[in-house]
């Protein structure tokens, strides 16, 4: 039996959407406020909400004093490159799994998940040591590979989770048909997958993006992203909120404006396969 | 040539023997049906000459070589899934030229054969549409154009008709049989449905639990079936089987009458029992009657037949059409 729903209840859900919609979106908007706020008026007491001085000078400081499209442009390389590697690896791994299963294939995933559960920071030191000595400190190269790596698990795992969704059979047609495995790849799962193969592109690029501690740990200025940008405002001799959010929002938006026109792809994407 | 020949192949998955010894020669432009109740390994059997599954042991010869090590894609052999799998990015055209695609054909030989194949099944028009687009009797084709343009050494076919309704699957058997009658290509074509294995096959194997349990054509399997498997499977009403014992041939384990082989007996003459159900076609008249220790009989008269519920008759089978088998189900030939 269908549920009624009732016009109050509607009323009361919508109103409940709303409020927690607006505090998850509260921090965000409260750091685009404060980025056209004079310092002094970052941290008055009350805060102030709309009524205060607007002013875009901390854009302005914000670029004059650390090149922005440098620290973008590195962004762009270490996201962009370390989930087209991670997926150029992944296809094959999960296509293996997905349809060439071994006994051993079930542990070999929970594995890789598990290498999620250790805390970055416990291997710090071997991997920063390792990077000293191949020279990858502070190189793209360096970051591209790391966070290929850190993320490799969760797109081999969604990869994995799209392509059983594919039936068996077509492929096996594909193979009937003269087609080797490469070409089985290439010809028929990949242009088949591609919905899912682009929402974990998505989703690998935003972690990319967002991924703080390798980049800072392992950059400082010659391949260093956004993240040290913005972390270059929080220095000893004490904080500067609004240049600080003036940062955060330059270096937030190019991922927001990607993620607000691909909304509908990253949706289907995180909830595929969870409902047939 | 598609001479297809199966010595000893067997496949088990772990510990459970799936395929045990299978022995089968197929004639270079027969059709083969492989019939059998589900799980009996029919549809392993169709996988392992393809190449989809590899044999425990055993030898697979195709004209004459030995295949087993050969990837399905270098058989010579195209099949036509019970899902279709279609490629659902491409079109019908793009699905009809992948395997030529895949074989480095020239182009223009590539558009040559799929025009020349859609035409044979009717497809033209959809030529450019997506598998999404049409029903599933045109998939249907689709699969089979696919598996006709590469001119296979034969045909596997998986139940491919089982998702059609009753109608079109009627349509499509037909049109099935007279293609591979016109392209005189061997076919090996799985089905559950006896009636599809008699009305299309060449030579029908009857498989039971991994095993060949007969292998022949549709009336010798009905008129010799060679043991009470088959007797049970092959047909429709069911051969009726009774006891030896009851029937008074306490030689014999079991007595088989097929449904038409019993004639409605004067008094006193025969097997009695009460009509439970009667069932007039027109055509034919159905009588399941209730016969006391013997069970219930499935008796079919030609014609029209004024019994109904209740009455009583007297059933004579036919002796010269009764099949007796022995204690362990295998038949006893006189």
């Amino acid at each position: 039996m269908a549920r009624k729903v009732t016009s109050r209840r509607v009323l009361v859900s919508t109103i409940a959407a709303w409020f927690f919609g607006f505090l998850i979106f509260l921090p965000i908007l409260w750091m685009v406020l404060t980025s056209f706020k004079t310092e002094l008026e970052a941290f008055s007491m009350p805060p102030k909400f709309l009524l205060f001085h607007w002013t875009t000078e901390n854009y302005a400081t914000v670029q004059e004093r650390s090149d922005y499209f440098h620290h973008a442009f590195n962004s762009i390389i270490i996201a962009g490159g370390s989930t087209l590697l991670a997926l150029i690896i992944a296809i094959p791994a999960a296509w293996s799994m997905a349809f060439a299963p071994t006994k051993r294939t079930k542990d070999l995933l929970l594995w890789m998940l598990s290498t999620k559960m250790m805390p970055p920071v416990g291997v710090l030191v071997p991997i920063y040591l390792i990077f000293r000595n191949f020279g990858l400190l502070d190189s793209r190269g360096g970051l591209v590979l790391i966070l290929c790596l850190g993320n490799l698990p969760i797109v081999i795992w969604m990869l994995f989770t799209y392509f059983k969704e594919i039936p068996k059979d077509i492929l096996e047609a594909a193979r009937m048909d003269g087609a080797t495995i490469e070409r089985e790849l290439v010809y028929i799962l990949t242009p088949m997958a591609i919905p899912g193969i682009a929402s974990t592109l998505l989703l690998n690029l935003i972690l990319a993006w967002n991924e703080a501690f390798w980049t800072l740990n392992l950059s400082t200025s010659e391949a260093a992203p956004l993240t040290v940008f913005i972390a270059s405002y929080s220095s000893p001799e004490g904080l500067f909120w609004a240049k600080l959010s003036a940062a955060s929002t330059l270096a937030i938006a190019p991922i927001i404006i990607l993620g607000w026109f691909s909304q509908r792809q990253l949706v289907r994407g995180l909830t595929f396969g969870a409902v047939k | 040539m598609g001479q297809i020949t199966l010595q000893g192949v067997r496949k088990s998955f772990g510990p459970v023997n799936i395929i045990k010894d299978a022995n089968l020669d197929i004639v270079n432009g027969s059709f083969v049906v492989f019939v059998g109740p589900s799980g009996c390994g029919k549809t392993t059997l169709l996988r392992l000459i393809a190449g989809l599954e590899d044999v425990t042991g055993g030898q697979i010869l195709i004209d004459g070589h030995n295949v087993v090590d050969v990837p399905p894609a270098k058989r010579g052999l195209s099949m036509v899934f019970q899902s279709y799998a279609l490629y659902p990015h491409m079109s019908v055209r793009g699905n009809i030229a992948f395997g030529l695609k895949m074989a480095g054909l020239p182009r223009p030989e590539i558009d040559r054969k799929v025009e020349a194949a859609a035409a044979t099944l009717n497809l033209t028009p959809y030529l450019d549409r997506k598998p999404r687009e049409l029903s599933g009797g045109q998939r249907q084709r689709v699969a089979i154009g696919r598996a006709i343009v590469r001119e296979p050494k034969a045909f596997l076919f998986d139940e491919p008709l089982s998702n059609l309704d009753a109608a079109l699957r009627v349509q499509m058997r037909l049109e099935v049989t007279k293609l591979q009658k016109q392209l005189g290509t061997t076919a090996i074509y799985v089905t559950h449905d006896q009636v599809e294995a008699m009305t299309m096959a060449d030579k029908i194997v009857v498989l039971n639990a991994g095993r060949i349990e007969q292998y022949g054509s549709p009336l010798e399997l009905y008129e010799r079936p060679a043991n009470l498997f088959v007797a049970g499977f092959i047909g429709s009403p069911k051969m009726n089987l009774v006891s030896g014992e009851t029937a008074g041939e306490p030689r014999t384990a079991t007595l088989g009458v097929r449904p038409e082989h019993l004639k409605i007996g004067k008094d006193g003459e025969g097997w009695l029992g009460t009509v439970s159900v009667a069932e007039h076609l027109g055509s034919d008249t159905f009588l399941y009657v209730d016969a006391g220790k013997l069970g219930l009989l499935t008796v079919r008269y030609v014609g029209e037949l004024s019994l109904k519920a209740g009455d009583r008759v007297w059933l004579v089978p036919d002796p010269a059409r009764v099949h007796r088998f022995d204690k362990e189900g295998g038949a006893i030939r006189a």
